[in-house]
C-alpha cells in the first residue's frame, strides 16, 4: 500500500477514509501460536466471539465456526474463556510468516 | 464607533469575547484569569452572549471540551493562568495536533513550588513546544487587540492552529486602562463568519478524527502539523495590518521603540516593556543610544526578523521573565541569540532574568542593564552571559 508524503495527509490526523483499518491485517502480528477451532466440543455458548478483540471468530447462520485468521493476533484469549469441558479452542504452534513486503 | 472604556485586562478580554461571542466558551476559573471567566458566565446569564458556556470539573476537562467542540465544528475559546494551564498540557498537544484554532487567554502567572499567584511567564514559556501560536501583550489595549486578531490567525485555513494571547497577571489583569473599545458590529465584521474544516457534526462525512498513528504516519503528521503554524508569519502580518487599517492600531511581530540610532538594545516582552520605555527616555535625554525591542508574537519565532533588527548592535540584553533551570540561559534569550549566530558581526548578548513571582521591575533595573550594556560596547568583553535582576545575592 503506498503511504502519503507529509503534503498528502489531510490536516488535524484526519482520516476521511473512515473504516480503512479492515485493510490492517492484524494476523500478521501472530507469532508463534494461533488458535484452532474443535467444533465438536462447541457449545455455542459465544464467549469467544465476545471476548476476543480483533473480532476474529467466523460466525455462520448465528453459529461460531472458526477463526479468520486474517485479524486473529494469537493473543489467545478465546482459548483461555472457552467453557466448554473438553476446550473448543485451543492454541497450537505455528510457523511465523512474514506478510508480503514486510521485513522482520 | 469606538469608545473608551476604563477596564482592566480582564475585562477587556471579556468584552472582546462578547464581541466575538464564539460558540463555545469553556474554562475553569483560576487566579489571576478568574475575572474572565467570571464576566463571561454573567454576560451568559444577561442573554449578552448566545455561545454555550460550559464550566467543568479542571482546566484539563476545559481543553478537553475546546478540543471536542473546535473538531465538532465550532468557534471556541478559553481562559486560564499558570496551574491551570499546567494542567492542561497534555490537551494543548492534542489541540495542536488536531489542527484545532482555539483561542486562549493566557494571565501569565509564575509556577508553583512556591505557591504564587503573581505574574511571570513560566506558564506560556512552559507551554512553548506545544505548537501553539504565542502573543504577548504590553498593556490592556494590546490584550483586547491581540485577543480579536488571535481568532483570525488561528482559523485562517493556511494556518489551523491554536492561538494563546498572554497578559500579564495582575499588572495587566487587575490594573485598570482607558482602553478603545471597538464598535461590536465592526469587531464582528473583522473576525468574520467562522469556517468549518471537516467538522465532526457534518454526518453526511465519514471521518476519524485522532487515530493511532504508528511509526510509518507519526513523523508524517507532525511534519504536516508543523507546516501550519510555519505559515503564520504572513498572516499574522497580514491581519495585524487590516487590523490597523480597521481601527488605526497597526500590528506586527514586534515593536521597536527609540531603535533608528541606536547602539545597544534591551530586549523585553509584555508589561515590562511600558516600564522599559520610561527607562528609554530617560537614558535619550541623557544622550544614551539606547533602543527598546519588544517581542509581540513569540511563537512562531521571528528569528529572521529579529535577527535584522539587532545585527548592528553593538550589545544586547534580552530580559526573560522566566527561567529554565540547567539551561544556557532563559527561552528568549536563547531563541534572540541563536538567531543572530549567522551574522559575522553579531552583537554581544547578554540575559537576565528577572520578576519571577511578580517582582518588581523599575525605571532604575532597565538602566542598570543599560549601564551593563555601555559597557559591553565599550570594551567588548562580557563579565557575565547570564544573571538576574533586582534579586538579594
Amino acid at each position: 500500500m503506498k503511504k502519503e508524503t507529509w503534503k498528502e495527509l489531510t490536516i488535524g490526523t484526519i482520516n476521511l477514509d473512515a473504516g480503512n483499518s479492515i485493510k490492517n491485517l492484524t494476523g500478521t502480528w501472530r507469532s508463534g501460536h494461533k488458535p484452532e477451532f474443535i467444533e465438536e466440543n462447541c457449545i455455542q455458548c459465544f464467549f469467544c466471539w465476545l471476548y476476543c478483540p480483533h473480532f476474529a471468530i467466523l460466525v455462520k447462520d448465528e453459529e461460531v465456526v472458526g477463526i479468520n485468521y486474517d485479524y486473529c493476533t494469537g493473543c489467545g484469549i478465546c482459548a483461555e474463556e472457552c467453557p466448554s469441558k473438553e476446550k473448543s479452542i485451543v492454541m497450537v504452534k505455528e510457523e511465523i510468516k512474514l506478510a508480503e513486503g514486510e521485513t522482520s | 464607533m469606538s469608545v473608551l472604556k476604563t477596564l482592566n485586562g480582564n475585562q477587556t478580554i471579556a468584552e472582546a469575547v462578547r464581541q466575538v461571542d464564539p460558540d463555545v466558551l469553556a474554562a475553569y476559573p483560576i487566579t489571576p484569569s478568574t475575572a474572565i471567566v467570571e464576566t463571561i458566565a454573567q454576560f451568559k446569564a444577561d442573554g449578552l452572549i448566545s455561545g454555550e458556556f460550559v464550566c467543568p470539573e479542571s482546566e484539563h476537562s476545559a481543553m478537553s471540551v475546546c478540543i471536542g467542540a473546535s473538531s465538532a465544528g465550532g468557534r471556541v475559546m478559553t481562559a486560564t493562568a499558570s496551574q491551570g494551564l499546567a494542567l492542561m498540557w497534555e490537551m494543548l498537544y492534542i489541540a495542536a495536533g488536531l489542527r484545532l484554532p482555539i483561542v486562549a487567554a493566557i494571565v501569565n502567572r509564575s509556577l508553583s513550588a512556591p505557591i504564587n499567584i503573581h505574574g511571570d511567564h513560566s506558564d506560556t514559556m512552559g507551554a512553548r513546544d506545544t505548537g501553539w501560536i504565542q502573543i504577548y501583550s504590553e498593556n490592556c489595549q494590546e490584550a483586547y487587540d491581540n485577543f480579536i486578531q488571535a481568532f483570525r490567525i488561528a482559523e485562517h485555513l493556511d494556518v489551523r492552529t491554536p492561538v494563546l494571547v498572554g497578559l500579564d497577571g495582575f499588572i495587566i489583569s487587575h490594573s485598570l486602562e482607558v482602553v478603545h473599545v471597538e464598535d461590536d458590529k465592526k469587531i464582528k465584521e473583522f473576525v468574520g463568519e467562522y469556517q468549518q474544516v471537516y467538522p465532526l457534526l457534518d454526518t453526511t462525512r465519514k471521518m476519524t478524527v485522532g487515530p493511532i498513528d504508528f511509526t510509518d504516519y507519526y513523523f508524517e503528521h507532525k511534519r504536516n502539523q508543523i507546516e501550519g503554524i510555519e505559515n503564520a508569519p504572513s498572516i499574522i502580518e497580514k491581519v495585524g495590518k487590516e487590523y490597523g487599517e480597521s481601527f488605526g492600531r497597526t500590528y506586527s511581530f514586534f515593536e521597536e521603540y527609540r531603535m533608528d540610532d541606536a547602539e545597544v538594545c534591551i530586549v523585553v516582552m509584555s508589561s515590562a516593556a511600558g516600564t522599559c520605555k520610561d527607562a528609554i527616555d530617560e537614558l535619550r535625554d541623557e544622550g544614551k543610544k539606547v533602543g527598546l525591542l519588544k517581542p509581540r508574537i513569540f511563537r512562531p519565532f521571528p528569528y529572521e526578523k529579529i535577527a535584522e533588527a539587532l545585527k548592528d548592535m553593538k550589545a544586547v540584553a534580552v530580559l526573560d521573565r522566566s527561567s529554565s533551570p540547567g539551561a544556557f540561559g532563559a527561552p528568549l534569550f536563547t531563541e534572540i541569540r541563536n538567531s543572530l549566530y549567522d551574522y559575522d558581526n553579531r552583537p554581544k548578548v547578554v540575559n537576565y532574568v528577572y520578576g519571577l513571582g511578580g517582582r518588581d521591575i523599575m525605571v532604575e533595573h532597565f538602566k542598570e542593564v543599560a549601564g551593563k550594556l555601555e559597557k559591553i560596547a565599550e570594551t567588548g568583553k562580557v563579565e557575565e552571559i547570564y544573571g538576574y535582576l533586582n534579586l538579594r545575592e
